[in-house]
C-alpha cells in the first residue's frame, strides 16, 4: 500500500468522465485513456507532492454504482470500504451531472471525506451546460471543484482543496440521503447494533442497507477485513427480526426494500441536478444526435464504419510508404560502411556473418517496415478511440455478436486488439460472465494487430496490387486490408458461435452499452501519448526479440551438416507438409520462430531466403518481390502466408497475459490451438480448391 | 383486454414513454435501476442499430443502448 508517509487519496468515477486524465494530470503517470466504458481494471497507483505532502493517488475502476456486484465496482467498494483513502475524489461530467451523481451519493454513504471534482467544464461550456458548484456543494455537503483536466485547468486548486480536507481546513458534512419511511424505521434499528459490532470502523448506515437488502457479501466482507462475524451477534439477530416485523407489516418484500433504496438515490440526484444545473439549450446534446444519426444509421452506419477504417488504413499504408523506403535506403548505406569497417578491421568473418547478415539486417528491417505505419497507424486509431466511436462500432455490430452468442462488449475488446491483443485480453475483463469473457480472449487473436499489419500491407502490395500505379496501389491495399478486416470480423464471429455451441455453451447475458458524448480528441496530445506510449513501446519490444531472433536464423542458415544448413535441412523437414497448406517450410519455420513476436516472422523468413538464395542486396518492395518469386512464390501463397498471418497461434506476450487472465493452462493451450487450427484448415481449403481447380481447367 | 403499457423494445424511434414497470431480476433489475429506469423516468428511443437491435435509448441525459431481451422486460407509457 506505499509508503507509510504517503497520504492515500482514492480517485473513483463514472467510465468517461476524464478520471484517467486527472490521474495523469496529477501524478504524471501515463496510464492510457479511452473514451469506453471500463477501461481501468486494475487499481492504478500513482504519487504527488503539493505543500510538502506526498500523496498516493489509487484510482478506482470507473463504476456508475457500487451495488450492482460486477468485478470492477467490486474492487471499487472494497477499496472505499477497506483501504482506508484519507480522501476520496470522485469525478463526474458536467454534462452528464445528474447520472453521475448517483455514484457521488453512494460513495458518500460509505466515506464522507469526499471531494467532487467536477470536470469536462469545457465540453459542458461547449454544450452551454452551465453547473453551479457553489450549490452542489451546499447541496453535497462536500467541497467541489471545477475541472478542465485536458487542459489542466483546476488542478491546482484540486490539490488545494485535497490537502486542506486533510488539514480539517475545509469540513465534508455530507446530509444522509432520506429513504423511505419503512427503511429509515428499520435503520434505526439496524444502525446502533452494526455501529457496535464494527467498532465504528465502517459506516454503520451504508452496512445496515446492505443487511436490509440481504446481501449475502456483505457478512463475507466483514469477516475477511474486520474479522467481525455479523451472524454470531444475538443483538443484531433481534434488531434483524425487529425490522422483519416492520417490513412484514408493511408487506415489503426484499425486492421492493431494494428498489426503493435506489429509487430514492436516483430521485436525490435528480432533485440536485435539478437544482444545481442549467441548460441555456434544451437540445444541448443536438449535434451528438445529428452524428449518431448518421454513424449509426440503419443505411449508412456500416458503410460509414467501413468507409472510417478504410481511410485510416489508406493513410497508413499510403503515409508510410515513402519512409519506409528512405529508412531501408539509409540502413543498407549504412550496412556497406559497417562491412567495410569490419573487414578492415580484420575480426573473423564469421562475426561480421552474426553481427551484420544476422542481427543487423533482422533489426534494420523490422524497423523500416514497422516503424512507418506504426507511427501512422497508432494515433489514427488512438484519435477514433478517444473521440468516442469505438462504442458506436459496438453498438452497429451487436447483433451479429449476439447471434454468435457472444458478449456485446466484446465488440470492444476486439477493436482493442487491432492495437495489440495482449491488450484486447487484458480489456475483455469489462465482460463479467465468465463464458463470454473466455469466448472473447479465445477469438482476440483472430483480429490482426499492429505487429500483423506490416507483414499484410507489404504482401499485398507485392502480389495482389503490384500492377497498378500509385495512388491506386496503396487505395488497392488499403481495400486488400479492409476485406482482410471483415474477414477477421467473420471468423471472429463464426469462431465465437462454434465455441458457444461446444466447450462453451451457454445463452447471451444481459448487458447495457453506454454510448458516452463525442469528445474532441486531444490531436496534439494524442500523437505525442501514442508514439511514445504504444509505437516505441511496441518497437522496443520486436527490436528486442528481432535481434537474438537474427543471431539464430544466421547461425541456422550457415551452420551445415552433411553440406546441408540446418534451415534447410529443417525447412526441408516441414517442406511437404507446408504445402498441403499453400505454404512452404521456410514460411513456417519464419512463423516458429516469430511466435516471441508477430511482427519478425517476415523479417526471419527474408533472412531465412536471403542466407540460400543469390540476392545479396535488396531495398525496396520490387526486390523482395523478385526474392519471394525466385523462391517459388505465386499470388496463391502470398494469399495463403496473409490467411496465416490472420489466423495462427498468438504471439509469445499474448499467451503469456492469456495465461495471466485465465490462471489456466487449459483455457491458454486452447486459445493457442484454435487460431492455429482455422489457419490450417482455411489455408488447406484455399490452397487444394485453386490446385483443383486449375487441374480441372 | 389489451395491456395498457408496451415493452420499452416496442417504443417506436422518436418517441418517448414513461417507465412504468421494471420486470427483471436480481443483478439485472440492479443494473438498470442503476441507470435509472425507477417508476416514471422518462425514455426517449433515439435510433436502432444498422440491424434493427440493440436500440439506443436517451435515460436521464445518458445514451444506453439495449437489446431487445433486456428491453422487453421494461414497460413504458408511450406519450
Amino acid at each position: 500500500m506505499g509508503d507509510n508517509l504517503d497520504l492515500v487519496i482514492a480517485l473513483a468515477g463514472n467510465p468517461n468522465t476524464g478520471k484517467s486524465t486527472i490521474f495523469n494530470r496529477l501524478t504524471g503517470l501515463k496510464q492510457h485513456t479511452g473514451n469506453w466504458p471500463g477501461k481501468t481494471v486494475m487499481n492504478a497507483r500513482g504519487y504527488f507532492k503539493h505543500n510538502n505532502k506526498s500523496f498516493l493517488l489509487v484510482d478506482l475502476p470507473g463504476t456508475y454504482s457500487l451495488l450492482a456486484n460486477s468485478p470492477e465496482e467490486e474492487v471499487a467498494r472494497d477499496f472505499l470500504c477497506f483501504g482506508n483513502p484519507l480522501v476520496t475524489v470522485v469525478v463526474v461530467d458536467a454534462t452528464c451531472l445528474e447520472r453521475n451523481l448517483n455514484l457521488v451519493l453512494q460513495i458518500l454513504e460509505i466515506t464522507k471525506k469526499v471531494v467532487v471534482c467536477v470536470n469536462l467544464l469545457d465540453e459542458a461550456k461547449r454544450k452551454r451546460v452551465k453547473v453551479d458548484l457553489n450549490k452542489l456543494s451546499c447541496r453535497l455537503g462536500v467541497p467541489v471543484v471545477g475541472t478542465t483536466a485536458r487542459v489542466g485547468e483546476g488542478l491546482a486548486e484540486l490539490k488545494e482543496v485535497i490537502s486542506n480536507v486533510i488539514d480539517q481546513k475545509l469540513c465534508c458534512n455530507p446530509e444522509p440521503i432520506s429513504y423511505a419511511t419503512p427503511i429509515e424505521k428499520a435503520l434505526d434499528y439496524l444502525e446502533p447494533v452494526v455501529a457496535k459490532i464494527t467498532r465504528e470502523q465502517i459506516s454503520s448506515r451504508w452496512v445496515s442497507l446492505r443487511l436490509l437488502e440481504n446481501s449475502k457479501k456483505i457478512e463475507s466482507v466483514l469477516n475477511s477485513n474486520f474479522e467481525v462475524n455479523l451472524l454470531e451477534s444475538s443483538d443484531l439477530k433481534k434488531a434483524r427480526s425487529e425490522v422483519q416485523n416492520i417490513f412484514n407489516e408493511q408487506k415489503l418484500t426484499v425486492e421492493e426494500v431494494k428498489d426503493s433504496i435506489v429509487a430514492s438515490l436516483i430521485k436525490t440526484a435528480e432533485q440536485i441536478g435539478q437544482e444545481v444545473l442549467e441548460l441555456e439549450r434544451q437540445d444541448y446534446n443536438q449535434f451528438d444526435r445529428k452524428l449518431d444519426s448518421i454513424l449509426m444509421s440503419k443505411v449508412f452506419g456500416i458503410p460509414v464504419m467501413l468507409a472510417l477504417l478504410g481511410v485510416v488504413f489508406w493513410l497508413t499504408i499510403q503515409g508510410a510508404n515513402y519512409p519506409s523506403e528512405l529508412l531501408a535506403r539509409m540502413f543498407f548505406w549504412l550496412e556497406g560502411q559497417l562491412t567495410a569497417l569490419f573487414m578492415a578491421s580484420g575480426l573473423p568473418d564469421w562475426l561480421r556473418g552474426i553481427v551484420i547478415e544476422g542481427i543487423y539486417r533482422t533489426l534494420t528491417w523490422v524497423i523500416s517496415v514497422m516503424l512507418p505505419p506504426m507511427a501512422i497507424f497508432f494515433p489514427l486509431f488512438t484519435l477514433l478511440e478517444d473521440s468516442g466511436y469505438l462504442p458506436r462500432i459496438a453498438f452497429n455490430l451487436d447483433n451479429f455478436f449476439k447471434k454468435a452468442c457472444a458478449h456485446g462488449k466484446q465488440a470492444l475488446t476486439m477493436c482493442m486488439g487491432f492495437g495489440c491483443n495482449a491488450a484486447g485480453i487484458i480489456a475483455c475483463r469489462i465482460i463479467e460472465s465468465p463464458r463470454e469473457r473466455l469466448i472473447a480472449i479465445i477469438t482476440n487473436n483472430f483480429v490482426p494487430c499492429n505487429g500483423r499489419f506490416p507483414t499484410l500491407i507489404s504482401l499485398a502490395m507485392i502480389f495482389l496490387v503490384a500492377n497498378l500505379e500509385n495512388p491506386w496501389q496503396s487505395f488497392g491495399a488499403a481495400l486488400v486490408i479492409l476485406t482482410v478486416i471483415v474477414l477477421s470480423v467473420i471468423i471472429t464471429l463464426v469462431a465465437s458461435k462454434l465455441l458457444s455451441q461446444t466447450i462453451l455453451r451457454g445463452l447471451p447475458s444481459s448487458f447495457t452499452l453506454e454510448l458516452p458524448p463525442y469528445r474532441r480528441p486531444q490531436v496534439g496530445r494524442v500523437i505525442i501519448r501514442s508514439i511514445f506510449d504504444r509505437t516505441l513501446f511496441v518497437l522496443a519490444r520486436a527490436v528486442l526479440i528481432a535481434a537474438p531472433a537474427g543471431a539464430l536464423i544466421w547461425l541456422l542458415a550457415n551452420f551445415t551438416v552433411n553440406e546441408v544448413s540446418i534451415l534447410n535441412y529443417c525447412a526441408g523437414f516441414f517442406d511437404p507438409f507446408a504445402r498441403l497448406f499453400g505454404l512452404d517450410g521456410h514460411i513456417l519455420i519464419a512463423f516458429i520462430l516469430g511466435l516471441p513476436a508477430n511482427e519478425i516472422v517476415l523479417p526471419i523468413l527474408i533472412m531465412s531466403y536471403l542466407a540460400t538464395g543469390s540476392i545479396q542486396e535488396f531495398d525496396s518492395l520490387g526486390a523482395l518481390s523478385d526474392l519471394f518469386i525466385q523462391n517459388g512464390w505465386t499470388w496463391l501463397t502470398a494469399v495463403c502466408m496473409m490467411l496465416f498471418v490472420l489466423n495462427h497461434f498468438p504471439c509469445g506476450t499474448t499467451l503469456f497475459t492469456i495465461f495471466k487472465e485465465t490462471q489456466s493452462y487449459k483455457w491458454t493451450a486452447i486459445s493457442f490451438l484454435v487460431p492455429t487450427l482455422m489457419g490450417l484448415l482455411l489455408c488447406f481449403l484455399v490452397a487444394q480448391s485453386v490446385s483443383l481447380l486449375s487441374f480441372l481447367f | 383486454m389489451q395491456e395498457k403499457y408496451i415493452p420499452l423494445h416496442r417504443l417506436p424511434i422518436g418517441c418517448t414513454g414513461r417507465v412504468k414497470e421494471l420486470r427483471a431480476k436480481d443483478n439485472t433489475r440492479r443494473r438498470m435501476l442503476d441507470l435509472g429506469l425507477i417508476s416514471d423516468t422518462i425514455v426517449e428511443a433515439l435510433c436502432q442499430s444498422p440491424s434493427g437491435d440493440p436500440i439506443a435509448y436517451q435515460i436521464r441525459g445518458a445514451v444506453i443502448a439495449l437489446r431487445s431481451e433486456e428491453a422487453a422486460n421494461i414497460m413504458v407509457e408511450k406519450f
